[in-house]
């Protein structure tokens, strides 16, 4: 561990919650209808998109009519980027757009792809720089990469609507925030953060790969193509699916120490500030206040963890006889699959910044964490994006956390639960229990069933022997059902011996389970979180009295954490103890 | 129903259109005027000739040539070696070869893999041999972990100044300069960490193996 390591994670903390405050009150000034600083530029594009869209956003839509709009949008999604990924060398294709004329990947890859893309998750069983035509990363991932962000944050949006609701059955219009959230929000972001990172060195071009001439009389071919305007979104959108295989640990993608600073803001930017829109919204900061104080004490944990394993160095590299501590000119620490411009400590950091939240996006390979330093992800994961989260998914998951949690406070001293002024009763409680328990349930009985069987089984790498091969397994079924999409990338659901498609061929099992994994744990809570926003849209308000529990201070603070704890120890300690722990407390070689 | 499939067709494909082709389009097209270094990849010319990009790291290694002057392979794949009188790079284990910059992949080697350990040991010797006899001090327990251990991209352009250091003893030699004239070099194409605090210092391999070329002439 160095200096300079710990102040790179204390100052972004600092600059991450000086950015997250204003973005949020912004955010709530879009969604609220006020007007912004950039309505002068947007306002007419806006209306022209509602012509187009033959949308009236004057109507209001109760949860129902809200989660229609949503399913159907998301399916449309669905077939259209299928259809883009498949037919990638199709005839009408003009070549620019696929200058190495990639074939498609087969048809189990592919739906393991689309509906990892449309669920804000992904995961990636294809390798972009061997898979991907320019044309299908642009006009299929990059789109998705925007619009699945954009559902996830309409939801949370709609979930505090019906909190704050104080009458009626309206939750908004889903075009209307959709359409605010990809003008207002994703989109001048994502340009200025695109220009930013080609102004650091990140790639965005046409061109066809390079052949370089080594100074040894070696050939290299690098890989090129439109990176940073994909890179950009998705980071800020939590999605984390990489334009390139290594994702961003490929210098093209994230080019220098400062770029890993910026990557690691965009991630983690609007899941923070979308905390203190909560607390506006509500008209009462201090529960904005509060819930980022419970995301943060677990973030850091995480942080702490992670960076001290991974500064320890791993037990096949002692065994080898390497000394891993700190020498001048060397940060040491466990540097097998990381850069040396991130060092140690901005692989920790980058590692748990895409983990609590749905990104997914990776600066160095997770595989070869510590079993410590690997168990954080895990640890992340089964909080099931309470810590920050995706986009929205983080909000709207926590808020259902905060309900359960004024639940069982209410039952401990006694009172009818009630929160800002609203009474919870049997039904709200009911829907948010099934909304938390999906997405665990989802992982675990996916890994049960791919341990289990021959099919599951044949996905494990080679190197992945005795308790690796479990963690694998458990990874990318727990990764996939919290629509992350990071991954222990020995797991494999793709063979393909040449770059380009050609002989390549899925692996039918872990395709069709991880996509069915992700669409049912993504839509599933989706639609719990809108069904109990529309139970509670319409309660009456009642003022709080001397005996109403406070869900804005640090009692509640820490029986919140200790919820998010209970139910993420309880669902997968047993499960993390096959793995991981297993690795990193035995220290054992396998 | 009608409303919300009408609306979804028109919406997705007029949002594709926008932010699949509009966007990428305008982001490129910017870049290619503001930045256009960058946004083609920093590519690195010697005599006219594209040797490699400044950003992505590269093998010098050579390839070993049998007594009938071709390739040697071992189990389908060329042998190298080492260059000597070139810094070297970090391991990399892309296929087909290190440092393949069409197939960046993570060599996934676990912590407690036994495989990890071997190849490890395996680094640690090939940096032993090389550097140790211009290095009479170097053991083991002195090798900084990024000169043996795969990156994450596998296409590191940098390694560690202390890796440098080392390495610096044997181009020396291999150059006939001094020591300090091969430090010297070092601390200039080392890179400071991101805004003065974030991580590591690192020392771009292909600028130092160009400057030696350009110091003592050619690549003979």
């Amino acid at each position: 561990m160095t200096f300079s390591g710990w102040l790179t994670i204390v100052l972004f903390v600092v600059i991450l919650s000086a950015l997250a405050m204003p973005l949020g009150s912004y955010m709530a000034k879009v969604y609220g209808g006020e007007r912004v600083f950039l309505t002068p530029i947007f306002a007419w594009p806006e209306r022209f998109l509602y012509k187009v869209l033959r949308v009236d956003p004057k109507r209001e839509q109760d949860w129902k009519s809200y989660a229609k709009s949503l399913i159907i949008f998301s399916l449309a999604g669905w077939l259209l980027l299928y259809v883009i990924l498949r037919t990638q060398d199709a005839f009408f294709v003009p070549h620019a757009a696929n200058p190495l004329a990639y074939h498609s990947a087969p048809w189990n890859v592919t739906f393991n792809t689309v509906s990892s893309f449309v669920t804000n998750t992904n995961w990636q069983y294809y390798s972009g720089d061997t898979t991907m035509s320019y044309l299908s990363q642009m006009l299929g991932l990059t789109v998705q990469n925007f619009l699945s962000a954009g559902v996830g944050i309409v939801v949370a949006v709609a979930l505090i609507r019906g909190i704050v609701g104080r009458s009626g059955k309206s939750l908004g219009n889903f075009w209307q925030d959709l359409v605010r959230t990809v003008l207002y929000v994703l989109g001048p972001i994502s340009v200025l953060g695109a220009l930013l990172l080609v102004s650091q060195g990140a790639i965005q071009n046409f061109s066809t790969y390079l052949t370089a001439h080594t100074l040894t009389g070696v050939t290299q071919s690098i890989a090129m193509g439109p990176v940073a305007s994909q890179e950009v979104i998705k980071l800020l959108g939590t999605n984390g699916g990489g334009f390139f295989n290594v994702n961003s640990a490929h210098p093209f993608e994230n080019p220098t120490a400062f770029t890993n600073l910026v990557e690691m803001m965009l991630v983690l930017i609007i899941p923070a500030a979308l905390v203190f829109t909560y607390g506006r919204m509500t008209g009462n900061r201090r529960q904005g206040y509060a819930i980022y104080a419970t995301m943060m004490v677990m973030f850091l944990g995480a942080v702490v963890v992670a960076y001290i394993a991974e500064a320890h160095g791993s037990p096949a590299q002692h065994a080898a006889g390497l000394h891993t501590h700190v020498i001048s000119g060397s940060g040491g620490g466990n540097m097998e699959g990381k850069e040396q411009r991130f060092g140690v400590a901005g692989s920790a950091l980058f590692d748990v910044v895409t983990t609590v939240t749905s990104c997914g996006a990776v600066n160095s390979a997770l595989e070869s964490f510590t079993g410590i330093g690997g168990a954080v992800p895990f640890a992340n994961l089964s909080a099931s994006e309470t810590i920050f989260g995706g986009v929205g998914t983080g909000l709207y998951s926590i808020l259902l956390y905060v309900l359960l949690a004024v639940f069982i406070g209410g039952l401990m001293v006694g009172r009818t639960p009630e929160w800002l002024g609203k009474k919870l009763e049997a039904k709200e409680i009911k829907l948010a229990g099934l909304g938390i328990l999906i997405t665990p349930l989802a992982a675990l009985f996916a890994t049960a069933l791919a341990t289990a069987s021959h099919a599951g089984r044949a996905s494990i790498s080679e190197l992945g022997k005795g308790p690796q091969g479990f963690s694998e397994t458990l990874y990318a079924y727990l990764s996939q059902s919290n629509n992350n999409g990071s991954a222990f990338a020995g797991y494999t659901g793709f063979i393909q011996p040449n770059a380009g498609n050609v002989g390549s061929h899925g692996v039918t099992f872990a395709d069709v389970l991880g996509g069915l994994v992700m669409l049912f744990a993504r839509f599933g809570p989706m639609l719990f979180a809108l069904a109990v926003a529309g139970a509670l849209v319409g309660k009456r308000v009642t003022p709080a009295g001397l005996g109403t529990m406070r869900t804005d201070n640090t009692t509640f603070v820490v029986l919140l954490i200790g919820v998010v704890i209970l139910v993420g120890a309880l669902t997968f300690f047993p499960a993390l103890l096959l793995g991981p722990v297993v690795q990193g407390l035995t220290g054992h070689l396998y | 129903m009608r409303r919300d499939i009408v609306t979804s067709v028109i919406g997705i494909v007029v949002l594709t259109v926008l932010l699949g082709l509009v966007y990428p389009l305008v982001i490129t097209g910017v870049s290619q005027v503001a930045f256009p270094g960058n946004a083609n990849g920093q590519k690195v010319y010697v005599n006219g000739k594209l040797v490699g990009s400044k950003i992505i790291g590269q093998s010098f290694k050579t390839v070993v040539l049998e007594k009938n002057g071709k390739p040697k392979e071992e189990e389908k794949e060329v042998v190298t070696e080492a260059d000597p009188k070139y810094f070297q790079s970090r391991p990399s284990a892309t296929e087909g070869g290190a440092y393949n910059a069409a197939a960046s992949t993570f060599s996934n080697r676990g912590p407690n893999d036994k495989a990890t350990e071997e190849a490890d040991a395996e680094n640690i010797k090939e940096y032993l041999e090389l550097n140790k006899p211009y290095d009479p001090g170097l053991a083991t327990a002195k090798i900084p972990v990024d000169a043996v251990s795969t990156s994450g991209s596998n296409l590191d352009p940098e390694i560690s100044p202390a890796n440098a250091r080392i390495q610096a003893h044997r181009i020396a030699a291999k150059r006939q300069l001094s020591v300090s004239v091969v430090d010297g070099l070092v601390s200039k194409y080392t890179d400071a960490r991101g805004l003065g605090f974030s991580g590591e210092p690192g020392v771009n391999v292909l600028e130092l193996n160009l400057a030696l070329d350009r110091l003592t002439g050619g690549t003979a």
